[in-house]
């Protein structure tokens, strides 16, 4: 059934479905020609493919300015099919040779001018800080600590010089070591080295990265290293075109970029679902059984144990892990629950299928279970079969493409982009209990005669209190991440969220809730704008955990009380509907606003504070930074 | 010569300039095809590196004054390579 279609078919194939207008199609067969080619000539075909799609599929759009000391155009086209891939349409601007500190620090640069959501700034040891790199043997040793304050400092200056200037993400390239240090062995001798110097070089750099928002840092050495120093670098292209990296290392420069880039974009997944068999543990449990299948620290069960610590770690970046096979459910769960070899247990998982339905359904039930769209789904699997049907089936899924070799499963899973973070929450980290929370609660729902019964039993807290420093990063990631329960789905960075906090006359207010099952940490923000007499609603949001138990209406009259007190007498809000964000839609409504206008991007509703108020749900106990109500 | 090697630098050659793989000829050159410019010569010249596995020296790179001239290049390194 899967044949192995050539270059040139798929190609062709594409081409056939663009001219047929099938877009989606078309899309799948580009994705298809970069997973088996992924060179230089498969990019500059999906780029110009691609963009003949524009406007036809859901790309994101997203603007990238690269500022540079070397060549990199052959990179583009790599990076642009891979984002395309990954369902983002790239524009790049590039900075001119060894422009990048000017570029920074003139406000009306082209680098500001261009607007970019994201800056990359990748300059060459060897061009930032030449007495460390060609002439280091001539520097005295005590000249070194200079040079990397010197070094350091300019970081510093740049990185805080851009933050002044742009709320865009900044990815800062570290400087990579030598592969050949000037002293040979003694360079490893002592810790002043010419290793050593450049390292210090780099532990400041992210230690700059950690003291601003939306400041990351590449680890650009650790690029190297991983594909071998020797072979990524071409010293002749260099010469001829300050082109330092070899031909067949340039995609992997590309591919470091876009794991920034698809968090950055917000192209994430939330949720991994995987298969059992074969893919969990070598062999199937139906057949082989407790004793035959693979799973240990020796070969060939260490593949599959890799691959467990690889999704153990996910779950500690706030990945739900999920399970869709086709087995019968008691064998699988025996060697879920039984299996020494197994790291992962039945309570690592928010969501379990094991039966025969068809895959696609069971994830659909699985997306409907946990509340999430079918674009936050990443599916593992290691029958080819199954991943081409749920891909023809449910395009917006993350399919992992697993290797044949079950050695390579944990590396393929490492290096999926979709599930890189770049912060962390505490809620992030606690997920997975979360969930395991929540299955409790659902099925505690369904004894209660009235939604009243069950709330009030719920015994439901709430805080609201004004973003701070400590919240900022989860209050950021609720505006990027949240589709369902969000009125109009503005997209914001930490920097941004931090400068709204800073104008006067703006809210961004957040809330926390617990109730008797546990603590579901921030799940909803509400930022307000005052003008004239009316309080604007910029965004209201709630965590899909929360939907459905009138923790929207806790946080509106928290939002209309301080509207009230600061002298306003209208709360006015604007609903923009999206695919996703149903769930949202009659929240005016509900709550008394009366209907401004409506049109094809949205209504826009009134609320008169002299007349009505929005009381607090009577089950809901709400803390805020005045006091406590109820 | 043997034609799959230069079936597929005419290939390459399509994707990079875009221009159909059927009117892409041995003799296709710079002169004859609108995008080949210098900066996609250098990226020609770095795909090809990428999909035979080698590099090419800065006097290489001038050789390849058109299509058929690149595919005998890549034939003959690839040839020295084997031995």
């Amino acid at each position: 059934m899967i044949s192995e279609p050539s270059g040139l078919d798929l190609r062709s194939e594409a081409d056939r479905l663009i001219s047929a207008g099938s877009e989606e199609l078309a899309s799948l067969r580009l994705a298809e020609l970069w997973r088996n080619e992924a060179s230089a000539s498969a990019a500059a075909f999906l780029v110009s493919r691609y963009e003949q799609l524009r406007g036809k599929l859901p790309l994101v759009c997203y603007r990238l300015a690269i500022l540079r000391s070397f060549t990199v155009e052959p990179v583009l086209p790599l990076l642009r099919a891979d984002a395309f891939v990954h369902g983002i349409d790239l524009t790049v601007q590039l900075g001119d040779f060894n422009a990048y500190a000017q570029e920074i620090l003139d406000p009306d640069s082209s680098l500001y001018r261009f607007a970019p959501d994201a800056v990359i700034l990748a300059a060459r040891t060897a061009d930032l800080a030449p007495d460390l790199w060609h002439e280091y043997p001539d520097l005295a040793l005590e000249a070194v600590p200079a040079v990397v304050r010197r070094v350091s400092n300019s970081f510093r200056q740049w990185v805080r010089a851009f933050r002044e200037r742009s709320s865009a993400a900044l990815v800062v390239h570290s400087l990579e070591l030598p592969a050949r240090p000037g002293m040979g062995l003694l360079d490893a001798q002592e810790n002043k080295g010419q290793s050593a110097a450049i390292q210090q070089i780099n532990q400041e750099l992210r230690q700059i990265a950690s003291e601003h928002c939306g400041v990351y840092a590449l680890d650009y050495d650790g690029l190297v290293a991983r594909y071998g120093r020797l072979h990524w670098h071409d010293e002749r292209k260099w010469l001829i075109a300050r082109m330092p990296i070899a031909a067949d290392h340039l995609v992997y420069l590309a591919r470091e970029w876009l794991r920034f880039l698809v968090p950055l974009a917000g192209k994430t997944a939330k949720v991994l679902v995987t298969d059992l068999d074969n893919t969990l543990w070598g062999g199937v449990i139906g057949e082989d059984g407790m004793t035959g299948i693979k799973l240990g620290p020796e070969y060939p069960g260490a593949a599959y144990q890799n691959l467990q610590r690889a999704m153990l770690d996910l779950a500690r970046r706030g990945i739900l892990l999920a399970i869709c096979s086709k087995n019968n459910l008691e064998d699988a769960m025996e060697a879920l629950e039984n299996h020494p070899g197994m790291l992962l247990t039945p309570k690592h998982f928010a969501a379990v299928r094991i039966d025969w339905n068809d895959k696609a359904q069971n994830l659909r039930e699985i997306a409907a279970e946990l509340n999430v769209g079918m674009e936050a789904l990443a599916f593992l699997d290691d029958n080819p079969v199954e991943r081409q049907q749920v891909r023809s089936a449910l395009p917006e899924v993350t399919i992992v493409d697993l290797p044949e070799d079950p050695q390579a499963y944990a590396a393929a899973v490492r290096d999926c982009p979709v599930f890189e973070r770049l912060s962390l929450s505490s809620e992030d980290s606690q997920r997975t209990t979360l969930y395991a929370v929540r299955r409790k609660r659902s099925q505690t729902e369904q004894a209660f005669q009235s939604k009243e019964d069950f709330f009030r039993y719920l015994e439901q807290e709430a805080e609201v209190l004004p973003v701070s420093p400590a919240t900022l990063a989860r209050v950021a990631q609720l505006t990027q991440k949240t589709n369902q329960f969000n009125l109009t789905t503005q997209r914001h960075t930490e920097q941004q969220i931090a400068d709204m906090a800073a104008r006067p006359g703006w809210q961004v207010l957040s809330i926390k809730v617990r109730d008797r099952f546990g603590d579901h940490g921030l799940v909803g923000v509400a930022i307000t704008r005052d003008q004239a007499e009316t309080c604007e609603i910029e965004t209201f949001l709630l965590s899909c955990r929360v939907i459905g138990r009138t923790v929207e209406t806790a946080l509106l009259s928290h939002v209309a009380q301080g509207a009230v007190a600061r002298g306003r007498q209208r709360l006015a809000g604007r609903f923009s509907p999206t695919r996703k964000n149903a769930p949202a839609r009659d929240f005016y409504a509900r709550h008394g606003f009366q209907l401004l206008e409506e049109n094809r991007d949205g209504s826009v509703w009134t609320l008169d504070l002299r007349h009505h108020t929005i009381a607090t749900p009577a089950w809901i106990r709400l803390k805020t930074a005045e006091g406590e109500h109820n | 010569m043997t034609s799959s090697i230069l079936d597929q630098v005419r290939s390459i050659a399509s994707d990079l300039f875009g221009v159909p793989v059927d009117r892409i000829v041995a003799e296709s050159s710079p002169e004859m095809i609108e995008a080949w410019d210098s900066t996609q010569h250098l990226n020609f010249v770095l795909a090809l590196e990428e999909k035979f596995g080698l590099q090419l020296s800065p006097e290489e790179m001038e050789q390849m004054r058109n299509v058929g001239e690149a595919a005998r290049l890549v034939e003959t390194k690839l040839q020295k390579a084997s031995r």
